[in-house]
């Protein structure tokens, strides 16, 4: 792709992203709307917190004495300047909350995000390559397995077996309590801890890459270019990496992309699960607490990130793939 | 059709899936008798071992029976993984078949809608709507249908765009049918299969949102379902794994069955493909 | 003479059990000299194009080769181990496919996929390979080939990415050179550019080629010798000439019959009367691009005007892309003219309502290209053929009754109405969609490209089908077709379209033996196999 062309492939791209971010804000917007009451009353009433002053501040924000559209209008702006209103709860604003807790679910979620793609093209190109063997067959099995398991009982058994059994994984945080360690060791501490809620949120993930990735080789090596590879006299090798994994890890990846969203809103039962300090654990305190301004905040997040990992599929796929550019 | 029931019944993995369904079919229909009484009330001694003569799955932290709770649990689980599932295949047959006919501007927009909400964290936005509309099985059911229904439409938009172009289906508009009886007659029946294997997987993935809610907190309080239970044993794993594990079993096998039932359909539909897996 | 450079003898490929018959491939033997040009001919099922993967090392793994042996350069193919025959393959025999759209790696240059020929067999470093790779893209010209080499294959056209397939196979200058249908995808022009290049190689090069077509005219274009296949089996081999003009197979015989004649008929002026059907300055414009990408119109059809006589038959003749089947469409009103006006019997029926258009669906009625698509699979033939009658009034039992009637008619067994379309072949698939469109007694018959997916043989049984009813029923017919041997046997009157315009009408002795138009004159120079008419006389 010419830089020009790859240029105006991600201006339309990102506008896109702008554009379904804006949808996620109209939507929790709408959402709130739509309850039976007024907004105020829907994000304060069941909060027990809802003193005179807390509903006032709340009226003010979502200009509840404006006609819809400018009410709309109001609450998209003050989500655009990052104003996604006060937790009551903490009496805090939900953006500074945010953002302690945004680094913990990006390394969350792109730990899994990375191992279950790469372990699942892994699987899946094993399995394609000896179909109909043992080694098929284990793949499907597994994929079967962890595609069947819920997340967050997964997680439960791995505490269980791993940390309460075993001993060798420790089963919550991100740190150790009071460790205070510093340099290396740090980063060592926070993988182990890392390492069980990863694999948790990973591994359904890679199952179902696993699945996608067998079925879209078997596909493309059926194919005629693959045939006319044989022709030319290459090796099995060769053909498997050059001419079948590249076609058919595109849609895999782009199927990926287009999934985050799912991997991302999974976080929060794995973050609840290992009690990982993220904007996923924050929605199940929001949750508990009935703190619906919190959660609309870790809602419109997670979006947002969900659809950057997109974003980042979407330019992989693109600069592989010449044909994305003339389709657009 | 014997073709394809010949086929199926031939796939190991199917027949195992539709005999373990039936199971926990049966186990939601005949509940009160196959575990009478309340779920949740005190059934035994708190946190009974599992493997107990008496509470052969144990007792959890209020006494209440694992074994009860898990046969009571089925219908939810059921209820919801098949009413959300019928509300999502509607909504996305709706849709995907007026993209994938007209074509054009509505199936872009229709589209670029479907595309957003595939994109988006779905099980966040199901938790805000169970959340803030309160947590009842109607309430439940759809949020889960609202975000299913994308992965419907897209197939179907795809099934219809190719049927429509189908020479048979040009043949129906020149022998002068209407575009109800074309829809109707002509494409939907040859869209059936994928929607139908679709489906199979769809109450699974609808199963496995309804526990993952209830697991949160977020299930109907009146009706006992097995993500509450996996979610109440959770603080004390480390002293009564057995209210955590078996509940978790349960819904790991309807799961399963699920989705082994959903492959052998389509396997059976297709045999070529099948035959090109094992060639 | 020397050793042939290929001598198959006793070849015998097994189709999997619960086939129609045991072997695809039957005790198949022919020899093939250096620089000769040897022919396989059949229709599909023939196994031709079996022999022609077994040869490759090739063949699918449930199709085993059980007996024979295929001898080339002092070995036997089929006695090689995988490594012995991936050496050869590319290096000293290579191959052209049918489909050259998808024959090649979509995401991967084209240049590197001619260099991985070479780099599978340990020739030459990238830079050498890569200026191999524009030597032959020249060779087998490749406009700007510097550029070419970069190109992805979804920048090229049919006829360029056959070529580049030609250059991939050439790269490694193999003694022999197994063609398998390579023209049979492409348009005439292209085709009679392809043959001439692989007569090219030929000549100057001295390789071997094995030719697999099921084109008669291809085959008396550019063979030495002629292999006739039919059901597995090779039915009869010669010398080119002797073969056509002189066959002694009975099979033969009647494939060659079957080709339809070009011959420019005279056909008498009809007394004037007003048109039934008539089509004035017609125009369509696609609108490629969505909603955020830029919207660029497709001119498919540029101001087309064309009338029909009451009993006339019309052939449309064009190349893919000339517009005729979107043409044909406006007509059914399957697709909405952007400009123009059509007129049925007097009456100008573009711009009208759908309501008001469905009369006029009784009186224009069509008949589709694709035997397997134009049906639907999920309904019995006896309900597919009376859905038009009854969509129109008709009772149903009333309708069931002559749709009985109707497959008679058309040559099939009235039984027929109550067994789905899977049961039944190509050939009579076209029968029932005739059936279909003569259900509702249709003054006007729409025929797009209705043989052009059907055997040979097949194909003049359903143009003989067509032309008797014409004549029977007193049909009006506006003939799509691609292929003008076809177009010259049915046709009273010659339209020829070039991208979207009608270039020339007349009747087909004024189109083939005085062609106005360059575009004609192109056309008709490029049907393989013109010298071979004369001769047939």
């Amino acid at each position: 792709m010419t830089p020009a062309a790859f240029a105006a492939f991600l201006a339309r791209r990102l506008m896109k992203a702008a554009g379904v971010v804006l949808g996620v804000v109209i939507v929790a917007f709408f959402v709130v709307r739509l309850a039976p009451g007024d907004p105020a009353s829907v994000i304060a009433g069941q909060s027990g917190a809802a003193d005179a002053q807390f509903m006032e501040q709340l009226r003010r924000q979502f200009g509840l004495d404006q006609p819809l559209p400018v009410q709309l209008w109001l609450y998209v702006k003050g989500v655009a300047t990052l104003d996604f209103g006060v937790s009551h709860r903490v009496q805090r604003t939900v953006a500074s909350l945010l953002v302690e807790r945004l680094p913990a679910t990006i390394l969350l979620t792109g730990t899994a995000f990375a191992f279950a793609l790469a372990a699942g093209v892994a699987l899946g190109a094993i399995a394609a390559r000896r179909v109909g063997t043992v080694a098929d067959s284990v793949v499907t099995v597994l994929a079967l397995t962890f595609y069947a398991t819920p997340i967050f009982w997964v997680g439960l058994i791995f505490i269980l077996v791993f940390a309460v059994w075993l001993g060798w994984l420790p089963a919550l945080g991100m740190f150790t309590v009071g460790a205070d360690l510093s340099g290396l060791a740090a980063v060592a501490d926070v993988a182990r801890h890392l390492l069980l809620p990863a694999l948790t949120l990973g591994l359904f993930y890679m199952a179902l890459y696993a699945r996608l990735t067998r079925a879209s080789m078997l596909e493309v090596a059926s194919q005629d270019f693959v045939r006319t590879a044989r022709a030319k006299g290459m090796r099995e090798g060769p053909i498997l990496r050059r001419h079948v994994l590249r076609n058919a890890i595109l849609p895999v990846v782009g199927f990926a992309g287009v999934q985050a969203g799912q991997l991302v809103g999974g976080s929060i039962l794995v973050e609840t699960v290992f009690s990982w300090p993220g904007v996923g654990r924050l929605a199940f305190e929001a949750l508990l607490a009935r703190d619906y301004n919190l959660l609309l905040g870790v809602f419109i997040v997670t979006s947002a990130m969900a659809v950057a990992i997109n974003l980042v599929t979407d330019i992989v796929v693109a600069l592989v793939d010449p044909r994305i550019e003339v389709e657009g | 059709m014997s073709g394809f029931w010949r086929r199926f019944a031939t796939n190991r993995g199917a027949v195992a899936g539709c005999v373990v369904f039936a199971l926990v079919l049966a186990m939601a229909a005949f509940a009160p008798w196959i575990a009478p009484g309340d779920p949740w009330s005190m059934a035994g001694p708190p946190r009974t071992d599992a493997f107990d003569p008496e509470h052969w799955l144990g007792t959890d932290m209020l006494g209440r029976d694992v074994w009860a709770t898990i046969v009571h649990g089925a219908r939810v689980s059921l209820l919801v993984g098949g009413g959300a599932t019928l509300a999502a295949v509607l909504i996305g047959v709706s849709i995907g078949a007026v993209a994938g006919y007209l074509g054009g501007v509505a199936d872009d927009l229709l589209m670029r809608f479907t595309e957003f909400f595939q994109s988006i964290p779905s099980f966040i936005l199901a938790l805000l709507i169970v959340a803030i509309f309160q947590p009842t099985v109607g309430s439940i059911v759809v949020a889960v249908a609202i975000v299913s229904w994308p992965p419907v439409a897209r197939v179907v938009r795809a099934e219809f765009m190719s049927l429509r172009s189908r020479e048979f289906v040009q043949a129906a508009v020149v022998l002068g049918q209407g575009t109800w009886t074309i829809v109707l007659r002509q494409i939907l029946p040859n869209a059936l299969s994928p929607i139908v294997v679709l489906s199979s997987f769809m109450v699974a993935t609808a199963i496995l949102l309804e526990a993952a809610l209830s697991f949160l907190g977020l299930g109907d309080p009146n009706v006992m379902s097995w993500g509450f239970m996996i979610g109440s044993g959770r603080s004390t794993i480390r002293i009564a794994w057995w209210t955590s594990v078996f509940p978790g079993i349960a819904l790991f096998l309807t799961v399963l069955s699920l989705n082994l039932i959903g492959e052998g359909i389509s396997d059976a539909l297709n045999p070529r493909l099948h035959e090109r897996g094992a060639a | 003479m020397s050793a042939p450079l290929l001598s198959v003898s006793g070849l015998t490929v097994a189709l999997p059990p619960g086939g129609d018959r045991p072997h695809a491939v039957e005790d198949v033997g022919f020899d093939l000299a250096r620089g000769e040009i040897l022919c396989i001919v059949g229709e599909s099922g023939s196994g031709k194009s079996i022999s022609a993967a077994a040869i490759m090392g090739l063949l699918p793994r449930r199709l085993p080769a059980v007996a024979g042996s295929i001898r080339f350069g002092g070995r036997d193919l089929l006695r090689l181990g995988k490594e012995e025959m991936r050496a050869i393959r590319g290096r000293e025999i290579a191959m052209v496919f049918q489909e050259p759209m998808t024959a090649l790696n979509p995401i991967m240059p084209v240049g590197q996929q001619i260099a991985e020929v070479m780099e599978a067999h340990g020739e030459g470093d990238a830079a050498s390979r890569r200026a191999r790779a524009i030597e032959l893209l020249a060779e087998v010209r490749i406009p700007s080939p510097e550029l070419a080499v970069d190109a992805y294959p979804f920048r090229l056209s049919g006829g360029q990415r056959q070529r580049v397939m030609i250059a991939m196979a050439l790269a490694l200058r193999p003694s022999l050179l197994v063609c398998d249908e390579p023209t049979t995808a492409l348009d005439v022009t292209t085709q009679a550019q392809i043959l001439a290049l692989v007569r090219d190689l030929q000549a100057t090069r001295g390789t071997g080629i094995l030719f697999v077509t099921h084109d008669f005219g291809v085959v008396a274009e550019i063979a030495d010798r002629i292999a006739v296949m039919q059901h597995g089996r090779i039915v009869e081999i010669g010398a080119r000439d002797e073969v056509l003009s002189r066959p002694r197979h009975d099979y033969t015989r009647r494939l060659i019959a079957a080709v339809p004649r070009l011959a420019g008929r005279e056909v008498a002026p009809r007394p004037a009367e007003p048109p039934l059907l008539a089509i004035d300055g017609v125009s369509k414009v696609f609108w490629r691009g969505g909603l955020l990408s830029r919207r660029t119109p497709v001119h498919a059809v540029r101001k087309a005007s064309l009338s029909l006589a009451r009993g006339e038959t019309l052939a449309l003749v064009g190349e893919s892309g000339s517009g005729k089947s979107t043409l044909a469409r406006c007509v059914v009103r399957l697709v909405e003219p952007s400009e123009g006006e059509i007129r049925i019997g007097g009456t100008v029926v573009t711009g009208i309502s759908q309501r008001a258009f469905k009369p006029f669906r009784r009186r224009a009625q069509m008949v589709f290209q694709d035997p397997f698509a134009s049906l639907n699979p999920r309904r019995r033939v006896g309900e597919i053929v009376a859905e038009g009658p009854i969509t129109h009034g008709t009772p149903r039992a009333e309708a069931i009754a002559r749709a009985r009637e109707l497959l008679a008619l058309v040559g099939l067994d009235p039984a027929a109405a109550t067994r789905f379309p899977h049961e039944f072949s190509g050939g009579q698939r076209q029968r029932i969609g005739l059936a279909r469109a003569l259900a509702l007694e249709p003054e006007l018959l729409v025929a797009d490209e209705p043989v052009s997916a059907l055997d040979v043989s097949v194909q003049a049984q359903v143009l003989a089908l067509i032309a008797d009813m014409k004549k029977r029923l007193g049909l009006t017919m506006l003939f799509i077709t691609h292929d003008l041997r076809v177009a010259s046997e049915i046709a009273d009157r010659i339209a020829v379209m070039r991208q979207g315009e009608i270039v020339e009408t007349g009747t087909p002795a004024a189109i083939f033996t005085r062609p106005a138009h360059p575009y004609t004159r192109d056309l008709i120079a490029a049907i393989p196999g013109r010298g071979w008419e004369a001769a047939r006389g």
